[in-house]
């Protein structure tokens, strides 16, 4: 690399600064806003610095909800998140795991055909077939349901994907070698390969938790009862009433709580978060 | 403790190609095995197959008097040591070595008892808690031994163990590996490209070459008398000198009737300006030369038309000779010298290099 | 494709197989399946009966002028979108990308916003310039700007492309620095002691370097305005004021839900996995061209 003089990495210090200032932003004001008087915001007197509203804003978003015609309590919805984010990014790599698994270590009939039709999910996001999906979903009575949530989002396959291509590196010998130790096909899965493929599964979990949680159109479509409602979902029913009754310092604060698990996901996991976005991505 | 045969073993992959072509080998209880020869022969396959990672497609295999054919590698009694060592990263190396007895059922108390004594035999002891990544080439070379003697099994099978380690503890491996065997007694098949390791490790060498064995027996014997030119030149370092000769010359001084392949071993020259009776003289020109300390290695060019010297097999076409001599001595480059070989040290193959014509 | 070293195994690979392809196919293909039959279909007002209408829904939509418009601004938002988001996070990620103090903790304090969901985004940025209690919107004021996004429809555009590029920075960042840390440190190396300055640099060796992340960032981004701008739009605008700005995917959504028209719903979805597909084909393609160079 070529190092540089005093003046140009002071203006690269300064432009990191303020992209960083950037980012951040709406962040701070959201958690500014979040401590202070709803009357006060709503005449657009907020001020920049934070309020002393902390505890009873966050008591009243997580325990009560908002006062107005969506009366869930957040933590209910983040719950709902969680277990959504969990099913999908556990349910995922288990199904991803096995099939890949099975197109990598075996030679079958139609073996090709299925990669093929696995494969081709890749392509389309549950967006452009979104109606359809609702109605299966309805048919087989899963609205309201965490399966019903969690299923039409699993049906892809990018985890299949980057299992076969982990699988592929895997040297021949290993499983060679299990073979002679008298190790069987469930048992090399067992001992040997799902071992090896940790890292490569909590790199996927992190990417697909955050996935997950952050899934909108379709809860929207298929949650109808308060009390199955996402995060995402709560946060945008709370500013449907109109404008005057928003109750913001609620509203900002669902957003924190919104925003939270996953940006903690990705600061603490950093590393396994860059991999499995750039796994996945490839 | 098993003997090893192999009967017209053949392996046809679906394609059509034909990777074995019929081979036989027997190798005698206790026995250390070489399959040697050039990448691509079939050596690792017909290793393969032995271990039962390969199906074999025609012949048997006969392991201590069972035909293994259809059996499973796991029952088959055998171990194997990979190239690249395949331990299981993430397993310790007390598991790497107990996880097959495990997969067997057998007794903790009897896999610790197994395990302590390889470790002990191998100098693994105090690294037994440790990841394979922890350790170096050599070490992990070892531990993929010590889960091969574990099992204590009929046969060992060891498929180019020692590739991946540097040259000096390729060496020290290479004699450990054979004091072991000697010592377990235990019947071993062993593959390697390296001729040099085959030579010294070998009681019966199998010389490979397309799929098909060139010659069997003990190292020695085909060093001195290659059955083909193929032989000739894969075994000896540097590779003996192979000359094209024609018809009349080897009538006259061979006593065989066809053109055929005259093959001298660099050592077997000397430089002098005598012709002993019988035998066979060159004039070359030093083009370069190599020295390597307790020997010297002189490559000459023969001259096109050269002068005939009394009882040289004629007039041999434009070459490249090798000659080794004494390190002390090192002709210049440029200058011209006269070497000459005994009668019983040429070896005379016919024109197509298959078959050896002088007994 | 496939190992040398295998097992063998009559039923055991297609139990392996068996959960994923059951998911797939119920709640990929299925649906998938439908969307298309059901892009062929009419159906009455009171979904009594259904008619066979061969290409009669595409040929209405392509008719539909609000249909066109929602093409044409879907594009735009998307550009819109991809360029100032990709050139900004380029701009940070060259100046991380230099021997600087801290760049550990700068990839940090970038990367995080990957990971709020476009909904919040919405809520986080119409909050920030809401016409009456806004912070930024009172700056905007006083400098005389008439910021009024519910009811200017250029305004609520801009500031969608806006909230959906500054979610995308940390993405495009992340990436960026990552392909930039794949050049070799001696190519710079080179092009100083060649005599280039560092602007001519990066123009004449990073940036044409970069450019296989360039073009897969474009297109990711591209999807990623497609689709995942939805979030952003609902909790903004609802696609107004009026349908100003209603993009594609939103339009499938909003037409399927509150018009009840199945049938253009479909024929609307069907059109977006061929987009989608003929993008993702790009993709691909110049993958292929990049590992052969």
């Amino acid at each position: 690399m070529v190092e540089e003089e005093g003046f140009r990495r002071y203006v690269a210090h300064a432009i990191l600064w303020i992209g960083i200032a950037i980012v951040a932003f709406p962040v701070y004001i959201a958690i500014v806003a979040s401590t202070q008087d709803n009357a006060l915001i709503a005449n657009g007197q907020m001020s920049l610095l934070p309020g002393g509203h902390f505890f009873e804003v966050y008591y009243q978003t997580i325990f009560v909800g908002t006062s107005g015609s969506t009366r869930e309590p957040v933590g209910n919805m983040m719950l709902n998140s969680l277990v959504m984010a969990l099913l999908i990014a556990v349910g995922k790599i288990a199904i991803s795991i096995i099939s890949a698994y099975a197109i990598v270590y075996f030679r079958f009939p139609f073996r090709m055909p299925i990669f093929w039709i696995i494969f081709i999910t890749l392509m389309l996001p549950v967006e452009v077939r979104i109606y359809p999906t609702y109605k299966i979903v309805a048919d087989l009575h899963m609205l309201d349901s965490y399966a019903g949530l969690a299923l039409p989002l699993i049906a892809s396959a990018t985890a299949t994907l980057l299992f076969r291509q982990f699988f592929m590196t895997v040297p021949d010998e290993l499983l060679e070698a299990s073979r002679i130790d008298g190790a069987g096909p469930l048992r090399f899965f067992w001992d040997t390969l799902l071992p090896l493929s940790r890292t490569n599964m909590a790199a996927l979990f992190v990417i697909l938790f955050i996935l997950g949680w952050n899934q909108y159109l379709w809860p929207l479509l298929i949650t109808t009862r308060d009390d199955m409602q996402t995060i995402q979902v709560g946060i945008r029913k709370m500013i449907t009433t109109t404008d005057a009754l928003t109750e913001w310092p609620v509203v900002m604060a669902t957003a924190v709580l919104a925003m939270l698990p996953p940006v903690f996901v990705v600061v603490a996991m950093q590393k396994l978060f860059v991999r499995g976005l750039v796994e996945t991505e490839k | 403790m098993a003997n090893v045969t192999l009967r017209n073993v053949r392996k046809t992959y679906p394609g059509g190609f034909e990777a074995i072509k019929g081979v036989n080998v027997d190798v005698a209880d206790g026995q250390f095995c070489v399959l040697v020869g050039p990448s691509g022969c079939g050596k690792s396959t017909l290793l393969r197959m032995v271990a039962g990672l390969e199906t074999v497609t025609g012949g048997e295999i006969d392991i201590g008097g069972r035909v293994v054919n259809q059996v499973e590698p796991a029952d088959r009694d055998i171990a194997m040591v990979f190239q690249n060592y395949a331990l299981y990263p993430h397993m310790s190396v007390f598991n790497n070595m107990a996880y097959g007895l495990r997969n067997r059922g057998m007794k903790e108390a009897e896999v610790k008892t197994r395990v302590d004594e390889a470790a002990r035999v191998l100098e693994l002891t105090p690294m037994l808690e440790r990841k394979p990544r922890q350790l170096s080439g050599g070490q992990r070379q070892r531990v993929a031994m010590g889960r091969a003697i574990v099992r204590q099994p009929k046969v060992f099978l060891f498929d180019e163990p020692l590739s991946n380690l540097d040259a000096k503890l390729r060496i020290a491996m290479r004699v450990e590996i054979r004091k072991l065997q000697r010592r377990l007694n235990t019947t071993s098949i062993y593959v390697t490209h390296d001729q040099l390791e085959a030579m010294t490790l070998a009681d019966v060498l199998v010389v490979m070459n397309g799929g098909e064995v060139e010659q069997i027996g003990n190292p020695l014997a085909i060093y001195e008398k290659p059955a083909t030119t193929f032989v000739a030149s894969f075994i000896g370092a540097p590779p003996m000198n192979l000359m094209p000769t024609r018809a009349d010359e080897i009538k006259s001084q061979l006593g065989s009737t066809e053109a055929g392949i005259l093959g001298i071993r660099p050592e077997d020259f000397v430089i002098t300006d005598q012709t002993p009776a019988g035998g066979i003289a060159l004039p070359l020109t030093v083009e370069a030369i190599e020295r390597v300390g307790a020997e010297t290695f002189v490559y000459g060019a023969r001259d096109q038309d050269e002068q005939r010297v009394a009882a040289t097999p004629g007039e041999l076409p434009p070459g490249e000779v090798i000659v080794r001599i004494p390190g002390s001595e090192a002709p210049p480059i440029g200058a011209r010298i006269r070497v000459a070989a005994l009668r019983q040290k040429l070896h005379l193959f016919s024109g197509d290099g298959r078959t050896r014509l002088e007994a | 494709m496939q190992k040398q070293a295998i097992f063998q195994s009559r039923l055991l690979p297609y139990a392996l197989v068996a959960p994923q392809l059951a998911i797939v196919l119920i709640f990929f293909y299925w649906p998938a399946l439908q969307a298309v039959v059901q892009s062929f279909l009419l159906q009455d007002a009171f979904g009594l009966s259904t008619t066979f209408v061969w290409f009669d829904n595409y040929i209405e939509l392509f008719r539909d002028r609000a249909y066109f418009e929602a093409i044409v601004r879907t594009f735009l938002f998307s550009f819109a979108i991809a360029l100032s988001s990709l050139s900004f996070a380029l701009l940070l990620a060259v100046m991380a990308d230099k021997p600087l103090r801290g760049s550990m903790l700068y990839r940090t304090l970038l990367i995080w916003p990957y990971a709020v969901a476009p909904p919040v985004v919405g809520v986080l940025w119409i909050f920030m310039l809401h016409p009456s209690l806004g912070v930024l919107a009172r700056y905007l004021r006083a400098m005389g700007i008439d910021w009024n996004p519910l009811l200017d429809g250029d305004q609520a555009a801009a500031l969608i492309i806006l909230a959906a590029a500054w979610k995308q920075i940390s993405y495009n960042f992340l990436f960026f620095l990552a392909g930039l840390q794949a050049i070799p440190r001696s190519v710079f190396e080179a092009a100083a002691i060649d005599g280039a300055r560092p602007m001519r640099r990066f123009w004449t060796v990073t940036f044409p370097l970069l450019s296989p992340t360039i073009f897969f960032l474009l297109v990711v981004n591209i999807v990623y305005a497609f689709f995942d701008t939805f979030g952003i739009i609902d909790t903004m605008t609802r696609g107004g004021p009026g349908t100003s700005t209603v993009t594609l995917v939103y339009k499938v959504y909003s037409d399927g839900l509150l018009g009840g028209n199945l049938g253009s719903s479909a024929a609307q979805s069907v059109i977006l996995m061929v987009m989608v597909i003929v993008l993702t084909g790009i993709q691909f393609r110049f993958v292929e061209r990049k590992v052969t160079y």
